[in-house]
């Protein structure tokens, strides 16, 4: 019983005069590869050309603000629960009087940290999250000299305040996506 | 007198140049032929098709760090890369690169050493190369240098052999040792017509005797690391690694002259032109031959995976050396019978 | 010109057999004997034998020599198993060596060195040769083809022994 139909039967069996020459299955092996020769080519050549990505594309994260420039992260913590990889860090700080116009929630992240070098870019900590504030984002976490700088604080994260700078995530907030956050079985729902 | 000796002079620094250069521009045909087998493009950034790859890489190679291991035997460890080069050179000498040339009333043949055994001095060549590899390999005082040098010489050992063998029937149907002569006898009829076995048997060996895939295993860079130029670094690799394009360039130089007709072009001579062309036409048409059978190196290489090492003591002493054995008295009983 | 080639070529000849006697490193030994072997080559020329002195290079300096390199380099030999000679082996290849130069004065003595000259002959040609080896010498020379050609099948049928 195989689970595919691709298996194939080995056998060890003595090899006719013709297959003992090796002359024609070299000859057969020249052509293949003077084949490839015209070929379409699957290199990218990358300063000139870059290859496409997905809409939905998971790279590097941004910490949303919402319309009047607050941060949306309240620190409850579900994106570092639900990390596969124990990428984030954070440590929670309540909302002073006078900071409503910095925070939308009364409890904010003073420190939120993901390190890169663990992140695997799965997502769980966007779906995860109840107040859609952590998105990953088409862009690509930049190569650095050292691990500690993979390390990114509010200041790499957190989008810019002024409204043409904001990153646009609606690819990544579709109506699914949307009402699968509503569904009441869902952990963050609850 | 004189002017023969600067003609011959001029002839010789010619070659010279234009092995170097083919030498040099068959690392980058290598480079861009495997990538377009791979389904790559291969380097491409220096200048328009790459085209100054092989001086970047022959500056990189200048200006590297000359190292040498502090175990090394220092004087070997230098002769080594240079006898490799030296010997690969040599060989150019008497191949018969085109035919006779007139400059002022004076009749010159573009070969530079014209004698009667060619075909044994090719031979004895060869035959030193092994030295450079085996004196570099034991120099660095390394194990895999060693394992390296130590393959190569049992190796070309081996190969020289049936090589020998398979160029004697040749020797035997032409009856001289001299290349012009067979370039001559082959006006009508190339060999190959007559020898396809000794050819085949002759390529092989001649993958061999240049360390090329699939019988590259002094270098073996899986298992080996670098084989016999692990140690060397900067030029001194260059040297080992030009070589081999050098012995690439005059292997596929031999093989034209002794089974493809050399610089004989068929039909030039109906076309009623002066001898100069004629002559110029020919050498071309052996650059052609020669191109063909560099590129035909290359393919071979990306095609075919390495040998194991019995695997490739076996198909010399048992294949190669028996198949060479029975064309010869092949040869010998048809031309007592013809 | 001639004359000068022949000397240089003499001095190196003398010069690497010496060093191959006095040189205390086993591969270099070795390398001063192919040296010697392409000094005499170039002698085998100067005498107008073509044949010979390739055929020298091809069976002496590129065959028997790389089996011999092969060999030492897997040995790996080196100064001090030289040195561990016992008194009574050093005194007899000390008094063999001795009789070997007492008996090359002997026949030397009142030998005329005859003044180098080129030979015109054309035998060392590779024609010439081969006429001759294939009419006055051809049994001998035929039965010496069938040993190495036994020799050559025995090489063979080993490897296949040794599957």
């Amino acid at each position: 019983m195989s689970l595919t139909n691709r298996t194939k039967v080995v056998s060890n069996k003595r090899m006719s005069f013709l297959e003992r020459l090796y002359l024609p299955a070299i000859f057969k092996g020249m052509v293949i590869t003077m084949k490839h020769v015209f070929m379409k080519k699957v290199t990218i050549k990358y300063p000139e050309k870059t290859r496409e990505f997905s809409e939905i594309y998971r790279g590097r994260h941004v910490l949303k603000r919402d319309d009047e420039g607050r941060e949306r992260c309240t620190a409850c913590g579900l994106c570092a629960l639900a990390c596969p990889a124990e990428a984030i860090t954070m440590v929670a700080a309540e909302r002073q009087p006078g900071e409503e116009n910095l925070y939308r929630e009364e409890k904010y992240a003073k420190v939120y940290e993901i390190n890169m070098l663990r992140c695997i870019y799965c997502g769980l900590c966007e779906s995860a999250c109840p107040k859609e504030a952590i998105f990953l984002t088409k862009n690509i976490v930049d190569s650095e000299y050292g691990r500690a700088q993979f390390i990114y604080g509010k200041d790499k994260l957190v989008e810019p305040v002024e409204k043409d700078k904001r990153i646009d995530v609606s690819k990544r907030q579709t109506p699914e996506v949307l009402a699968f956050k509503k569904l009441p079985n869902e952990r963050h729902n609850i | 007198m004189i002017v023969f000796l600067i003609f011959k002079t001029v002839l010789i620094a010619i070659i010279l140049g234009l092995s170097l250069l083919i030498a040099m521009y068959a690392t980058l045909v290598e480079r861009k032929f495997a990538g377009f087998i791979q389904d790559r493009y291969g380097p491409d950034r220096a200048g328009i098709w790459g085209i100054l790859q092989p001086v970047c890489d022959g500056a990189k190679l200048f200006f590297k760090e000359e190292y040498m291991p502090n175990t090394a035997d220092k004087a070997l460890y230098i002769l080594g890369p240079s006898l490799t080069m030296l010997v690969a050179l040599l060989t150019s000498a008497v191949i018969p690169w085109g035919g006779n040339i007139a400059i002022g009333g004076n009749n010159f043949s573009l070969q530079v050493a014209s004698s009667s055994i060619d075909i044994l001095y090719i031979f004895a060549i060869t035959s030193m190369g092994v030295y450079g590899i085996m004196i570099g390999g034991w120099a660095s005082n390394n194990k895999f240098a060693l394992l390296g040098a130590v393959r190569a010489s049992s190796q070309m050992i081996s190969y020289e052999l049936a090589m020998g063998l398979s160029i004697a029937s040749v020797i035997m149907m032409s009856g001289t040792l001299s290349l012009s002569e067979i370039v001559h006898q082959q006006e009508s009829m190339w060999n190959i017509a007559y020898q396809p076995l000794a050819f085949i048997i002759f390529f092989t060996c001649a993958l061999a005797e240049t360390n090329r895939a699939p019988f590259d295993l002094p270098e073996c860079e899986g298992e080996l690391v670098g084989g016999y130029h692990t140690e060397y670094s900067s030029m001194k690799l260059g040297f080992y690694l030009f070589s081999e394009y050098i012995n690439m360039f005059i292997s596929s130089a031999v093989i034209s002259t002794l089974f493809f007709g050399g610089y004989h072009m068929p039909f030039i001579n109906d076309l009623g032109l002066s001898q100069n062309v004629v002559t110029l036409l020919g050498t071309a048409f052996l650059f052609v031959k020669i191109f063909f059978f560099i590129l035909l190196f290359m393919w071979v290489r990306w095609t075919l995976p390495r040998f194991r090492y019995d695997q490739l003591m076996k198909l010399g002493w048992t294949m190669l050396l028996p198949l060479a054995l029975l064309n010869l008295v092949i040869t010998g009983i048809v031309m007592l019978l013809v | 010109m001639e004359k000068y080639i022949f000397f240089g070529l003499s001095g190196l000849a003398i010069f690497s057999a010496i060093m191959v006697l006095v040189s205390n490193k086993p591969i270099h030994n070795l390398l001063y004997l192919i040296l010697c072997f392409m000094a005499i080559a170039g002698h085998y020329l100067l005498l107008n034998a073509q044949f010979l002195a390739v055929v020298h290079i091809i069976v002496y300096a590129g065959a028997i020599m790389v089996l011999f390199l092969f060999t030492l380099m897997m040995l790996n030999l080196n100064l001090k198993l030289e040195l561990n000679k016992s008194l009574m082996a050093r005194i007899v290849a000390f008094v063999s060596g001795l009789l070997l130069l007492v008996t090359l004065v002997i026949i030397l003595n009142g030998l005329v060195i005859p003044t180098p000259k080129t030979a015109t002959t054309q035998i060392g040609m590779t024609r010439d040769l081969g006429q001759v080896l294939f009419s006055e010498y051809m049994v001998p020379f035929e039965a010496a083809s069938i040993l190495f050609l036994s020799a050559m099948v025995g090489a063979v049928m080993m490897v296949n022994k040794n599957k």
